[in-house]
């Protein structure tokens, strides 16, 4: 077999295969080195922000559904070990057991997005968004308050969060301690929803690229020499996996024990 | 393996000339298709030639109005608004249209695998995809100007940018982010085929100093850009959803937007720069008939640049409120990054010292590169001290430093790559006469332009104001003027380098007697440049004993070749001369 595939799988420009795979496979961790940078921009930015507004960055991280973003955690902890079982699946030539660990890992990292999805409707619904909906529902909050000011307890309508921070405010001018700014809540939520929205985008191409490798299984194209396809989508997806693991403490416990609010 | 030299240099047995090639990787296929779908490094290399040309004309027109209109003090031909948008479209065409791309994707797509003896890049189709990202980011920017135009200056400040501005920041600055990634696609791909694919014998210390300087420049795309595509990402965001993290009224920080974008556009120049250097270092041992004075020094000062040069972006910003400590702590390191530079100008003469040189036109762009790039960077540390950039931030001191790195350093290095490679890209040789004279046109021109706004900004006129008092007119009259002759300096190579495609003389294989391995294939070279792997013996400058890097002799160099041309192999100080240059081969 391996004769046979070797000049299917050997491009012209290269030598040898070794000389491929090492280029592919160099390639690729340039490639995260450069993924990598990407998102230390915006870590950077987090960390400058963070320092500057403890107190605003826990209130809203706390008001974030902390258990879905934990059952996220596990389903890509989980996608990281099946796709490095779709490697060695490769390496024996495995090809069944190469398409359905290709498949399971897609099925996990799909999961993901659909918690993930599950969690902007959540979110959406609640008007946890900056800009409009944030400004117009706190302000409907602070009016509730204001109604039923010396009612125990809150029954109005108002979403949690906005109940929260109007409690939390009321009769406090912004240069008290314990004030929350509502401009700073709204600045980390834009890190909310950019991080998680380019890290969602990347999950996607991810589950793309796995499709494809699927394809290309199925089709026999990836015999036991051209391993290095799967191994490289797989370089791309543990980094993919890592970048979570770095925004799930980031986003969803910087307030932890700070705040006993949120779901 | 090395090359075993006698006690006297000698002169290795000259090759014949090969018979020029029936099918070439120009002829090899025919029809639009052929170039739109090609995976050949070298008609990337192309299709990347003819699409700069194309911007750098458009740039050079914005760039033509924007001085036009400075002969008034009060804009000779356009409102204030219009003129902010010119000279943005001039800045953002230039940066991310031309300059960014220029070296690499032409001339480091083309002769980057030929110098190391491969037979493409690593990765063909990555290649292929970077022009046309590239072409898509310039569209996007196209869409900007067409529309309007950008207001804001190429930096893109916010809030202005997000909040203010009225003009089109979207798709310029989103087409910034998708060029971007043409320029990471051919900084990973160059990296790679440096590293996995250099023909037997190629070792690092025989590597081109041109390689190296394309390798340093593909570190700083591969770790800046990338920082500055998330910085534009969330500009755009801002700029669409009408919050971000750089509004103020959240309690963002528009200084920060400056920190990010600095810390990829100050590399970026030199993303600009260190390719240039790179071809210098190419066409000064040829055209002096020398080995390189400090091989490693010239080749570890590439490496110098792209590491410290990470390390100095906030010098942008001394007057935009940061701590007093960090800008004294910048200034430092701002004055070490010219160090390496500097350590290249001193080999380069020291290179020129005792050289046989000839004055075709890569040499002269060469020479006026050392002079209006050493002017350039002597006056960064004018504005790399902290006290006199208090006084000179924002002035037309500030335009003048850059474009003499930029356009005296940058373009004219092109523009020497561009006519020392041309026989063996086209195959054709062009108009000795008109080059140098171009060569020359450009030089004064240049002088001209730019020597006037070092005045202009020392006295204090701002950068980026249509109006000016009064007195200042003779100066910018000057300017004015001396761009005209500039522009038509660069008109004059899209004549005769045109005219050379259907009427140049053919090309021998190695033309300029050079010792690198892209003139060890005829001209032009076949799709896969080499019929067999070469095998390198020696390093890259072997110009003393007269022998290239397969270790076989070179051809007699360009000139009347008689024993008194002191270029020629039998001249005074050539290899077989009576007086030839002492030298120990390296590598």
């Amino acid at each position: 077999m391996s004769a046979n595939h070797h000049g299917e799988v050997l491009k012209h420009h290269f030598d040898n295969l070794e000389q491929q795979h090492a280029a592919e496979r160099l390639g690729m961790w340039f490639f995260l080195v450069t993924e990598v940078l990407f998102f230390s921009g915006l870590f950077v930015a987090y960390t400058v922000y963070r320092n500057w507004y403890p107190a605003e960055f826990a209130f809203a991280s706390s008001h974030l559904i902390l258990w879905i973003a934990g059952v996220n955690t596990g389903l890509l902890i989980t996608s990281s070990l099946t796709m490095t079982l779709a490697i060695r699946s490769a390496q024996l030539g495995d090809r069944r057991a190469l398409i359905r660990h290709l498949l399971a890992t897609f099925v996990l990292g799909a999961g993901f997005l659909g918690f993930k999805a599950l969690e902007y409707y959540t979110d959406i619904n609640e008007r946890f968004v900056p800009g409009v909906m944030f400004r117009t529902e706190l302000a409907k909050a602070e009016e509730e308050l204001a109604a039923s000011h010396g009612a125990a307890g809150h029954h109005g309508t108002a979403q949690h969060w906005a109940a929260d921070l109007a409690k939390n405010n009321a009769g406090k001018s912004y240069t008290d301690p314990g004030y929350i700014s509502p401009g700073r809540v709204q600045l980390f939520l834009c890190f909310y929803y950019i991080m998680t929205g380019i890290h969602g985008i990347h999950i996607l191409v991810g589950l793309g690229c796995i499709l494809w490798l699927v394809q290309q299984a199925a089709a026999g194209k990836i015999p036991r020499e051209n391993y290095s396809t799967v191994e490289v989508v797989s370089l791309y997806w543990h980094l993919v996996d890592m970048i979570w693991l770095f925004l799930m403490p980031l986003l969803y416990l910087a307030g932890a024990g700070t705040h006993a609010a949120g779901h | 393996m090395s090359i075993i030299v006698a006690d006297e240099p000698r002169v290795g047995p000259v090759p014949p000339e090969p018979a020029p090639l029936k099918t070439n990787y120009l002829n090899a296929r025919s029809g639009i298709l052929s170039w739109l779908l090609t995976v050949d490094h070298k008609r990337i290399g192309i299709l990347y030639l003819v699409s700069l040309t194309a911007f750098f004309v458009v740039g050079g027109l914005a760039a033509g109005l924007v001085r036009i209109n400075l002969l008034s003090p009060t804009g000779a031909i356009m409102t204030e608004d219009q003129y902010n948008r010119m000279f943005t479209a001039h800045g953002v065409v230039m940066l991310f249209l031309f300059l960014i791309p220029s070296i690499p994707a032409v001339f480091g797509n083309f002769f980057v695998p030929m110098m190391i003896g491969a037979k493409d890049l690593a990765f063909p189709k990555l290649n292929l995809a970077s022009w046309y990202v590239y072409m898509i980011g310039a569209g996007f920017m196209v869409w900007s100007v067409l529309a309007g135009g950008i207001d804001t200056g190429w930096t893109l400040y916010p809030p202005y940018s997000s909040r203010y501005s009225q003009s089109n920041v979207f798709p310029g600055a989103f087409g910034a982010f998708i060029t971007g990634f043409s320029s990471i696609m051919t900084g990973l791909n160059i990296m790679v085929t440096v590293h996995k694919m250099r023909c037997p014998g190629m070792t690092w210390g025989r590597l081109p100093l041109f390689i190296w300087a394309m390798y340093a420049t593909s570190f700083i795309q591969l770790l800046g850009t990338p920082v500055v595509a998330i910085t534009l990402t969330l500009l755009c965001v801002e700029r669409l959803a009408g919050i971000g993290i750089f509004d103020p009224a959240i309690g963002g920080d528009p200084v920060l937007y400056q920190h990010l974008f600095w810390f990829y556009s100050h590399p970026a120049v030199y993303i600009m720069i260190v390719p240039g250097m790179g071809v210098i270092s190419e066409t000064i041992t040829c055209f002096s008939r020398k080995n390189i004075f400090g091989y490693k020094a010239v080749a570890w000062s590439s490496v110098g640049i792209a590491v410290v040069g990470f390390l100095v972006w906030a010098h942008h910003m001394f007057v935009a409120g940061i701590s007093y400590y960090s800008a004294i702590l910048f200034s430092f390191l701002t004055m070490l990054v010219a160090v390496p530079s500097a350590i290249k100008v001193f080999n380069w003469t020291a290179t020129l010292y005792r050289g046989s040189i000839t004055f075709q036109a890569p040499m002269l762009f060469t020479l006026a590169f050392l002079v209006l790039f050493t002017v350039g960077g002597v006056t960064g540390l004018f504005l790399a001290t902290l006290g006199t950039d208090i006084h000179l931030h924002d002035t037309y001191f500030v335009v003048a430093h850059f474009h003499f790195v930029m356009v005296g350093g940058m373009v004219l290095a092109y523009l020497a790559a561009l006519h020392y490679w041309w026989p063996k890209m086209t195959g054709r040789m062009y108009s000795d006469f008109w080059s140098r004279a171009s060569a020359t046109i450009i030089f004064v021109g240049f002088f001209f332009t730019f020597v006037p706004q070092f005045v202009l900004g020392y006295h204090g006129m701002p950068r980026r104001y249509p109006n000016y008092p009064a007195e200042f007119q003779v100066y910018n009259v000057l300017s004015t003027a001396g761009a005209s002759i500039l522009g038509f300096g660069y008109l004059l190579p899209g004549f005769y380098l045109t005219l050379s495609l259907f009427f140049g003389d053919k090309a021998t294989a190695n033309p300029w007697s050079a010792t690198g391995l892209e003139w060890q294939t005829p001209s032009p070279p076949s799709t896969f440049n080499f019929d067999r792997t070469p095998v390198v013996v020696c390093g890259p400058y072997e110009y003393a004993i007269g022998v290239d890097q397969l270790g076989r002799g070179l051809p007699e160099p360009p000139g009347p070749g008689s024993a008194d041309d002191p270029a020629s192999h039998h001249g005074p100080t050539g290899p077989a001369g009576p007086m030839h240059k002492e030298t120990h081969v390296v590598g």
